[in-house]
Order: C-alpha cells, then sequence, then structure tokens
C-alpha cells in the first residue's frame, strides 16, 4: 500500500481513538487535561530532531534549533506542570481511602 | 563482535518503528488514565514515559548525528528547551495557568511553522537535491497546511496569553463593523491561496514566507484580539485543537507514525473541549471566534439599585456567618472572581470553619466558569478541597432545591436566572447553575457592575437574596472570623 495512504489511515483511526479516550475525562480534570496534551504536541519535537542532519546553512540551523528549543518546552514543561498540578487534586481523607482501595 | 551487531539492530528502521508504535501506545494508554484523579498521575507518567521513547527512538536513528555540529545543535536547543520549561512549571501559579497553557500551545504550533520552513527549503530552495526528502504533492499539501494552522496558533495564542496576563486589555479590540471579518477572510484567502500557487509548483521563498507565514501570523492575531476574556475557555481550547493537528499535518508529511498519533490525541482533545465550551455558553464556535460579544469585563458601577429599577439588599458578613452556620446545606459557586481575588484558600478556611460545625458544604462548578476548562476545579484542588466535593452542572442543579443557602463567588453570568426564564435575553438557553431553587443565596461581589455579558442578573433583586460587597477574599475571611467566633 502507499505510505501516504497508511498515513492517513493511521491519521483517521487516531482521530477517533483520541475522541474516545478524551471523552471520558471529567469536567474536574479539564486543565490537567490540556496542560497534559500541551506536553503531548511536544512531539513536534522530533521533526526538529529528523530534519537537523539534513539542514544546510545558519538560517535552517537556527530554525530547527529554536523549533527543537520550543518543542522541549512543551515536553518538559507540560508533563512537569501537569503532574505537579495532579499531584494537587485530593480526596476526602486519602490515607484511609488508599488502605480501602488496596 | 555481538555489541557493534547490536548496535546495528538498534539502528534498523524496523526497530524505531518499533519503538515508535510502543510511543504512542504508551501515550494512549497514560492519556486514558486521566478518566479519574486517582489514575492521572500514573497516567501522565506513562505518557511522559511514551514522548521518552519517541525522542530516544529518534537519536538513535542511524544518520541522526550526521554533520559535525547536529550533536551539538541538538544539545543547545534541548538545553534552551529543558531551561525554560522546568523553572516554569515548577514556578508557575495555578491562578497563572491558563496563560500558562496557551503560552504552551503558541510554543508548539511556532514549531510547527518553523519545521514546515526548513522543510520548505529542503523541498524548493535546494532544487531537489536531497533524494530522501523529495517534495511531492502529498508531503506539500501537509507541511503547507502545518505552516498556516500552526502560525495562526503560534500567534494567536500569545495574544491570548497577552489578554490573560493583563498585558494586553481584556476587552475585545477591533475594526468597526464587519469589516474584521473581511480582513480576515482576505488574509485567509491569500494565505490559501499562496500555498495552492505553491502546491501547483512555484518555487516562490518569497511567496512562502510572505504570503503564509506572515498572512498566517497576522491572521493569528486578528483572530484572537477582538475576542473577550470571557470567552478565553472556547479560545484557549480551539487553538489547543489547531496546534495539535498542525502537529499531526507535520507527521503526515514527515511519514511519522507517532507524530500522527500523537498530533490527533491533541486535536480531538481541543475539538470536544471547544465543543463542549462553547456548548456551555450556548454559542456557536463561529459566533465566538467572530469575537465582540460582551464589554468590559469590569465596568465600575455604584453599588445600590441596579439597572432595572429592582432592590438589592445588602447584607454583612455577620449576618452572612449566622446564615451559614444554621444551614444544613451550604452550595458555593465560584467564579472567575475568586481566581481575581485568589480567595481559593479563604474559601477552604470557610469550608472547614462550617464542616466544624456539621454544615454540609459543596462546590457546584459551571464548565465555563473561569478562564479554562476546568479552572475552578484546579484552584480549589490548590487550596486542599478534596475533589469529591466539587459538583459538576448537571450533578449539583437536582441539588439546589435541598439547599438552605447557596454562596457565590464572584460569578455572575452562569447563575443568571434570565438564562432560563427571559426568552429576549442574550444569554437566553445558556445552561446555569440553577441557584435561584435555594432557599437563600448570597452573592459576594465587588459592586454592583454586571458581568463580562453586560447583562443584568435578575438574581440580584430577588427578595431572598442578599449580596456582601468587597473584595472576595477579605470577605471570605470575615465571614469565616465571624462563623468561627459563634
Amino acid at each position: 500500500m502507499d505510505s501516504l495512504v497508511i498515513d492517513l489511515a493511521v491519521l483517521v483511526l487516531a482521530g477517533f481513538v483520541g475522541y474516545a479516550v478524551i471523552s471520558k475525562v471529567p469536567n474536574t480534570l479539564h486543565t490537567p487535561l490540556m496542560s497534559g496534551t500541551n506536553a503531548i504536541h511536544g512531539i513536534v519535537v522530533l521533526g526538529g530532531l529528523l530534519l537537523m542532519a539534513e539542514s544546510h546553512g545558519v538560517l535552517e540551523k537556527i530554525l530547527l534549533v529554536v523549533a527543537v528549543a520550543f518543542g522541549t518546552i512543551n515536553v518538559v514543561g507540560g508533563f512537569l506542570v501537569t503532574d505537579r498540578m495532579l499531584g494537587m487534586f485530593k480526596h476526602k481523607d486519602p490515607p484511609k481511602d488508599e488502605e480501602a482501595g488496596q | 563482535m555481538s555489541l557493534p551487531l547490536s548496535t546495528v539492530f538498534l539502528q534498523t528502521t524496523n526497530f524505531i518503528d518499533a519503538c515508535y508504535i510502543v510511543a504512542f501506545g504508551l501515550m494512549i494508554y497514560g492519556m486514558s488514565g486521566l478518566t479519574g484523579p486517582r489514575t492521572a498521575v500514573r497516567g501522565n507518567q506513562t505518557a511522559a514515559l511514551g514522548m521518552a521513547v519517541a525522542v530516544v527512538a529518534t537519536l538513535l536513528r542511524s544518520g541522526e548525528f550526521h554533520g559535525s555540529s547536529t550533536v551539538w545543535l541538538i544539545i543547545v536547543g534541548i538545553v534552551i528547551g529543558t531551561a525554560v520549561g522546568v523553572p516554569a512549571a515548577r514556578n508557575v501559579k495555578m491562578t497563572a495557568m491558563p496563560q500558562m497553557v496557551a503560552l504552551f500551545n503558541g510554543v508548539g504550533g511556532g514549531a510547527v511553522a518553523l519545521i514546515a520552513w526548513v522543510e520548505y527549503r529542503h523541498g524548493f530552495a535546494h532544487g531537489n537535491t536531497i533524494p530522501t526528502h523529495p517534495w511531492p504533492l502529498r508531503v506539500e499539501i501537509f507541511e503547507l497546511f502545518g505552516a498556516i494552522v500552526g502560525s495562526i496558533s503560534f500567534w494567536g495564542s500569545n495574544i491570548a496569553f497577552g489578554k490573560l496576563q493583563e498585558i494586553l486589555p481584556g476587552r475585545p479590540i477591533k475594526l468597526p463593523g464587519s469589516a474584521q471579518s473581511a480582513l480576515n477572510l482576505v488574509l485567509l484567502v491569500i494565505a490559501v491561496g499562496s500555498a495552492v500557487v505553491l502546491c501547483a509548483g512555484t518555487h516562490s521563498q518569497l511567496l512562502f514566507i510572505v504570503g503564509i507565514l506572515l498572512c498566517a501570523a497576522v491572521l493569528g492575531n486578528l483572530l484572537v484580539l477582538p475576542i473577550g476574556g470571557a470567552d478565553m475557555p472556547v479560545v484557549i481550547s480551539l487553538l489547543n485543537a489547531f496546534t495539535g493537528l498542525s502537529a499531526a499535518a507535520t507527521g503526515v508529511a514527515l511519514s511519522n507514525p507517532v507524530m500522527i498519533v500523537a498530533g490527533m490525541i491533541v486535536g480531538a482533545s481541543g475539538t470536544i473541549l471547544t465543543d463542549q465550551m462553547a456548548k456551555a455558553m450556548n454559542r456557536s464556535v463561529p459566533s465566538i471566534v467572530a469575537g465582540g460579544f460582551g464589554g468590559t469585563v469590569d465596568a465600575p458601577a455604584a453599588g445600590g439599585a441596579g439597572a432595572s429599577g429592582g432592590t438589592v439588599r445588602a447584607t454583612s458578613a455577620a449576618d452572612v456567618a449566622i446564615q451559614l452556620s444554621y444551614a444544613r446545606q451550604v452550595v458555593v459557586a465560584p467564579g472567575y472572581g475568586m481566581a481575581v481575588a485568589q480567595a481559593q484558600h479563604a474559601v477552604r478556611e470557610l469550608q472547614r470553619a462550617l464542616e466544624e460545625k456539621n454544615v454540609t458544604v459543596k462546590y457546584a462548578i459551571h464548565p465555563v466558569a473561569g478562564r479554562m476548562p476546568g479552572h475552578m476545579n484546579v484552584l480549589l484542588a490548590e487550596a486542599d478541597v478534596p475533589y469529591d466535593l466539587l459538583r459538576e452542572m448537571d450533578d449539583i442543579n437536582p441539588e439546589f432545591s435541598r439547599t438552605d443557602v447557596t454562596l457565590i463567588i464572584g460569578a455572575n453570568d452562569v447563575t443568571n436566572p434570565a438564562a432560563k426564564n427571559e426568552p429576549g435575553s442574550p444569554i437566553y438557553g445558556m445552561p446555569i447553575l440553577e441557584v435561584d431553587r435555594s432557599a437563600a443565596v448570597i452573592v459576594l461581589k465587588r459592586s454592583m457592575a454586571s458581568g463580562f455579558a453586560g447583562i443584568d442578573n435578575p438574581l440580584f433583586y430577588d427578595p431572598k437574596t442578599s449580596m456582601l460587597f468587597g473584595d472576595a477574599k477579605a470577605s471570605v475571611s470575615d465571614i469565616t472570623a465571624e462563623v468561627q467566633a459563634l
């Protein structure tokens, strides 16, 4: 099969999977969801990494270093802030509940 | 002998593709953990692991470090990104989360636009000299889509950041009449037109940079400038979707499965949130993007009689304390005013004081309360309010009839009964917290200024409503002190 067809199939399927997964996220977690997806779209850093070896000239190198830096900000900052935020969500009487859950 | 062999194996395309599949599997699994607060921390870490696998696999690729400077440039980029990202994530206050998310959306979109620019130069400016990167139409279309949408997202997010950070005024800024929409349309036509001309085979660097990147940049600015502060939940979600979709488009152009899947997850997430926010405002996304709804956030107005001529009953902290202390159930309905006054910790103290007097306290969270989806939940979580006390609109509405006192802190339009009762009202049809069903309502407000929508709230003139004017944080602290003194 043409690689474009495969890519488009992945695109469409991923859209449906994303829709199914994210629909179940409750309102309470919408802000962590947004910062978490901020981290996930940091995946564009791969684009910068893939093109770096093939870049020619100063302009392209600068553009790609900025792109890699931007992507890294997203990945590192996004996951860290989400982790920090999620740590704040506490159930009533957390120690008891954890014991009950185990 | 075994070492070189295994090194070779690690660099094969099959192995790297397998890593990519593991990576997006981990990301999807991680995101599905976000369905509940208990599993969310683990879910986020799983997604981060998936991201790490994807990055490491990319760096293992053979030829990745081709060229003497490549390794250093990659290190420089990652070090700069980490140096900016880590302190930002560590130090940001929860009240500033909307700005932070806007900024993160922006840099993601910016990265996509820059990558598209480099891809374009590879395709054209070097005259197709690189055999691994020909510039077939299918790459071109997705790359140019990424350039346009990524650029819109970058500049739009910067404006959203400026508005949320109050560097720019929160009120809508727009050209008179329909000139704004016309100009936006012209810019979009130029950008898309340039893309079509480029796809048709013109190799113009100028057309790409000026026609696409610059037009999309101006368009991004013009799209967000006319949108008022309270519509920010929709705008941030929309820009989130844009960034995700542009990342997925870049993934197709580079034929990289993990970029496609990750981009589409973000695109789906942003789309769902945009849709939910727009529904919670009973407005369509196009009408929000057209902007100009509502006036200033803080219209100066004196306390006392309002525009509709009804009388408003002002009360004191001591009276409120008595009312709350002798209630069985109190529902707190917070809004953007609570975030502005940073009153979440004071609210938590009041909740504790009331619980000591055996009063049941719950929180009613409207989906668009605040400046981003879930804004109130995060603020209250920061103040150690257990999340199971936070109720969504549909859960809490049936409870208001059993509630003795509803305490509204800095919320207005989301509690306005005109949305239910007055077909002529601009917000008619918007789902609201039905606070007017509770036995008594206390509104904490700075002044009699109308809400963001500039619509008078009949709730304030209801005989069972009393108003406590002043800064939300100070008012809540006063009430808490009075409750404890009782």
